[in-house]
């Protein structure tokens, strides 16, 4: 049990360092929902249920949505040839 | 006569009257007229010339400037690498260094160790009637809390409107008279309703499953939030969160058949003046040492505990309202 309690804060190091250092906004993103993820199991270790489901549908769930939907609307998201389709 | 006419002609008022008219030029005769000549070409010569010979200076210094700039950009961005890195490492061993003066975990002489803690406690279950202590913490010794957390919730989904609600979206010839920006606005929605009921069927049919297991697991945690773990805030967001779902698989048509702004002020205001109600008369009756007159019934039973079962419902409900109405708004601007 140590040893995943281990393995999970290393986890938790690796997404928040890497989502700092990527520079695609998606995989940033992606990489966040996946730290609430980690989180998410974290909290049920400390005997938080509670806060876990919170934690898995507010962090990993509405705000990445929030998120993606705001990329979408700046058009950091975009396929190829979308652009003429949204101009025309 | 004719002579008079001559005078006439020659005098100086008919001069001035025809100069004021712009007939002829008074100094037609009187000047020397400086032909365009050969000189003056010259001259413009030499200034093109002087003229491009001090644009090539220029821009000679300014590309020297625009250099020295990129240089010196160069140097400050690397500055500012090393500078943010150093005060991350700086700022996460500060932290590190508070964290090994903190009580270990699980000691019993830690402050949090307290009379509070105790009475919570041991007094608990007795007091609040709710089996789960932690919500029967929430909604009733800090009920207030939560109600400031509500209104928190409520004011951000107010802001959120403020800032991303079109106006007129629905009703067409009221933004086209707005002008131009509310044509763009409302073109821009247009186009992302575009793609509104997508008619995935992969989609369609995951979420014809996975719906109502999201919204009677929601309405679990609200309604056994004072027996088991979970309460209205956590039950809300799976509430919302599979309304979001319900919504990006079948579109606003059909969430909005029963989801309007209408029904989302109704029920928010609603829970929030009932929660705000509620909790002012236990408030009162407690300060005062009266009988509240709601009856806790017995622990471990759905209806039990007072005032948490309904105080749960009404969190429920506007956590809910509030993450569909942020999701709404940040995908069309409005509900």
């Amino acid at each position: 049990m140590k040893m995943f309690e281990v393995i999970l804060l290393l986890g938790l190091i690796v997404c928040s360092i890497s989502v700092s250092l990527t520079k695609d906004l998606l995989t940033s993103i992606i990489i966040f929902m996946s730290y609430s993820l980690i989180m998410c199991v974290i909290w049920v270790l400390l005997q938080s249920p509670d806060l876990a489901i919170t934690e898995a549908a507010v962090g990993a769930g509405v705000t990445s949505i929030l998120f993606f939907i705001t990329l979408k609307k700046i058009k950091a998201i975009q396929k190829e040839g979308q652009d003429e389709q949204t101009e025309g | 006569m004719s002579r008079q006419k001559d005078n006439y002609e020659n005098s100086w008022w008919l001069k001035f009257k025809r100069w004021v008219e712009g007939e002829i030029d008074p100094l037609a005769h009187g000047m020397e007229t400086v032909r365009p000549d050969q000189e003056t070409e010259d001259r413009r010569w030499q200034r093109e010339k002087l003229l491009q010979a001090r644009t090539a200076k220029e821009r000679k210094s300014q590309e020297l400037r625009e250099a020295l700039e990129a240089r010196e950009l160069r140097q400050y961005q690397k500055i500012y690498q090393v500078l943010s890195v150093l005060l991350c490492v700086a700022v996460s061993l500060v932290l590190l260094w508070t964290i090994t003066y903190l009580p270990e975990i699980g000691d019993a002489g830690n402050p949090d160790n307290n009379e509070v803690s105790a009475r919570y406690i041991e007094q608990g279950l007795k007091e609040t009637g709710a089996v789960n202590i932690v919500t029967g913490m929430i909604l009733d010794y800090r009920a207030f809390d939560t109600f400031g957390e509500s209104c928190v919730l409520f004011i951000a989904s107010c802001c959120v409107l403020v800032l991303l609600r079109m106006d007129g979206g629905s009703d067409g010839e009221k933004s086209g008279k707005k002008g131009a920006s509310g044509a763009k606005k409302r073109m821009a929605e247009t186009n992302d309703r575009l793609y509104e009921p997508k008619n995935d069927v992969i989609l369609q049919q995951c979420s014809c499953v996975l719906v109502p297991l999201i919204l009677v697991f929601g309405v679990y945690i609200v309604l056994n939030g004072h027996l088991s773990p979970g309460g209205g805030f956590s039950g809300g967001a799976v509430l919302g969160s599979g309304l979001i779902l319900y919504l990006n698989a079948f579109g606003f048509r059909r969430t909005g058949q029963f989801l309007t702004e209408k029904v989302y002020r109704r029920v928010t205001l609603s829970a929030l003046t009932f929660y705000c109600l509620a909790k002012s008369y236990s408030f009162f009756t407690g300060a005062n040492h009266l009988e509240s007159g709601i009856p806790l019934g017995t622990p471990g039973d759905i209806l039990s505990s007072g005032l948490i079962l309904p105080l749960n419902i009404c969190v429920g409900l506007v956590v809910a309202c509030t993450m569909y109405a942020f999701y709404a708004l940040f995908r069309k601007g409005g509900m």
